[in-house]
């Protein structure tokens, strides 16, 4: 770990360089515009200062954006406005809803598929090509009409987003619980015959515990691909909260700081998620004597 | 109620027809037939349950009605396809499949940069890139340009992280060969970590297939010229012409199956000796 992290800090160092030197190389022209506009003559540095403070930049520095993010959590948070529309939380909230909910629907339809598939000869030969099928399709594109049918059937808010990201993740739990449930090797599987366990008792004692390190691979991958979803519903039907709503306004007014908050918090939301399957992982793995 | 119970008898049909055939020994043909048939049935049951319980079109266009207006307005769909797939996608595809692929090979060999890129890169990769859209729209533009950018940013990453595993995977016995044959860094790079490094790149090549599509409809509900597979189901959802959505999806559904159906195929040319490619018929 320690041996990684002079590397890891390099390369995100790397990183914030480039950043603040694009942003200064992107907001240039505009600077330079207002100053001869103004008919002065910008020096290097005040072209610097210049580029890494304006209020409609085409790429805000770092800095900014950290400032507008500290102004809509943090300082709310203090102000005792913690959940106020404007705030951060409130939207990371609406779309931690949707993404929590299709997770877990995506999850329990994936499981219970998966279990199908190795049970059922029939299933596996005539659902599993479809279900690798269904994730070459785009689903995110039919994400807008989704939403609007159920919507005109009446139902609206958390469940059309969540059915999108129930779509996303449901796809890698199928294919890793296939895989973990059939893991064991024959030799495991003869050892249950002879013990005389019934199949129910295979699949508990068995199957369901050696499926573990393969499952939670694919549920971190599920979660991941269910926020996407989220944030991809929340798009199209100009929804008025959410992350992607305000990934959604900040395009239409411009307002880059607040696309680049949102995706901050977007991010943070994934890392945080996957961070605490990863975390579940660990301690399951290790009172199961697995890792 | 004559279609429900059509529809009833049509998947007791398919669904015994699949069991006889998946009690058979498996052939090649079988394990084609089960699932197209599974796919029809569920075709005539979408079919038989619109009609039966008289939704209506506005929610669910029943497939016939789909099919006609796929055949209907083929052009519309073909210019949305040329727009979206060709020019916004496959070019994204292209530019950002080639730069990771490039950059991973240079990654390679310097182990410092391995072992910083590879936990930022697996990170990102896990990020909701697609909230990029927006940005990227607003610099590049409404047309094509903007959204093969999105798609390079999209798929850079799950390249990029495939691409480096796949050239570790060579152990110290294969690389000690090289030496003893005089090969030199880039004789070895060519005739094994390359070589060996196929199963992987591929691996990522069609994770990537499906993210370029994905990336170049979904950028364009940030603004897009008049053409173009999000813009025309965008739009079409706003006048209710559900079919025509339809119509796009099923198009989108082809291009991504042959996208990826294509590079499943170059992957079983190159990767043809790897186990998981051998012994299949």
């Amino acid at each position: 770990m320690m041996r990684n992290l002079v590397p890891i800090l390099t390369v995100v160092a790397t990183l914030f360089v480039l950043w603040y030197s694009a942003a200064i190389a992107l907001n240039a022209p505009w600077a330079r515009d207002q100053a001869a506009r103004a008919g002065q003559e910008l020096g290097f540095s005040a072209l610097v200062a210049e580029t890494w403070s304006q209020d409609k930049p085409k790429l805000p520095a770092p800095h900014q954006v950290a400032a507008e993010i500290w102004k809509t959590t943090g300082a709310m948070v203090l102000a005792g406005r913690g959940f106020s529309k404007r705030s951060l939380f409130y939207h990371s909230w609406i779309t931690f809803s949707a993404t929590a909910l299709g997770f877990v629907l995506g999850t329990a339809l994936g499981v219970s598929l998966a279990i199908g598939i190795v049970y059922n000869r029939t299933m596996d030969m005539s659902v599993m090509p479809w279900v690798i099928a269904s994730q070459t399709i785009p689903i995110l594109a039919i994400a807008p009409m989704i939403i609007v049918v159920l919507n005109a059937v009446g139902i609206s808010g958390l469940l059309p987003k969540a059915m999108i990201s129930m779509y996303l993740s449901f796809f890698p739990v199928v294919v890793g619980m296939v895989k973990g449930l059939r893991s064991p090797g024959a030799m495991q599987v003869d050892q249950m015959r002879t013990w005389n366990a019934s199949p129910a008792q295979t699949f508990w004692r068995l199957r369901l515990p050696s499926s573990m390190p393969y499952l939670f691979t694919s549920l971190k991958i599920g979660m991941a691909a269910s926020l996407v979803g989220a944030i991809v519903g929340e798009l199209p039907t100009g929804a008025v909260a959410g992350l992607g709503a305000r990934l959604l306004a900040g395009s239409y007014y411009g307002q880059t700081i607040q696309i680049w908050s949102a995706l901050i918090m977007a991010a943070t939301l994934a890392a945080a998620l996957v961070g605490i399957i990863g975390l579940v992982q660990r301690i399951t793995l290790k009172r199961m004597g697995m890792s | 109620m004559g279609w429900l119970v059509f529809g009833a008898v049509v998947w007791a049909a398919g669904w015994w027809i699949n069991s006889r055939l998946s009690h058979r020994p498996k052939t090649r043909l079988t394990s084609l037939l089960v699932p197209v048939i599974f796919g029809l049935t569920l075709v005539v049951i979408w079919e038989s349950l619109v009609r039966g319980l008289d939704i209506s079109p506005i929610l669910l266009p029943p497939p016939t009605a789909i099919a006609a207006t796929f055949a209907k307005s083929t052009d519309i769909l073909w210019q949305d396809f040329v727009q979206t797939a060709l020019k916004g996608a496959l070019s994204g595809y292209v530019i950002g499949c080639g730069a990771a692929f490039l950059i991973a090979v240079a990654i390679d060999r310097f182990p410092f940069l391995q072992r910083g890129l590879l936990p930022v890169g697996n990170f990102v990769a896990a990020l909701p890139i697609i909230g990029m859209a927006p940005i990227l729209v607003m610099w590049f533009g409404f047309d094509w340009q903007s959204k093969a950018a999105v798609v390079v940013v999209m798929v850079f990453f799950p390249m990029l992280v495939n691409t480096v595993q796949g050239l570790q995977d060579t152990d110290a016995m294969q690389r000690d060969l090289m030496r003893t044959y005089a090969a030199g860094y880039w004789k070895t790079l060519l005739k094994l970590r390359l070589p060996a490094a196929m199963p992987f790149i591929f691996n990522g090549l069609k994770i990537a297939t499906t993210l370029a599509l994905i990336g170049a409809i979904v950028a364009e509900f940030f603004g897009s010229p008049i053409k173009g597979m999000g813009f025309r189901i965008s739009t079409s959802v706003g006048q209710l012409a559900l079919d025509l959505v339809w119509a796009e999806i099923v198009v989108a559904a082809i291009v991504g199956s042959g996208f990826y159906g294509a590079m499943a195929l170059i992957e079983k040319a190159v990767t043809f000796w790897h186990p998981s490619q051998r012994g299949r018929t």
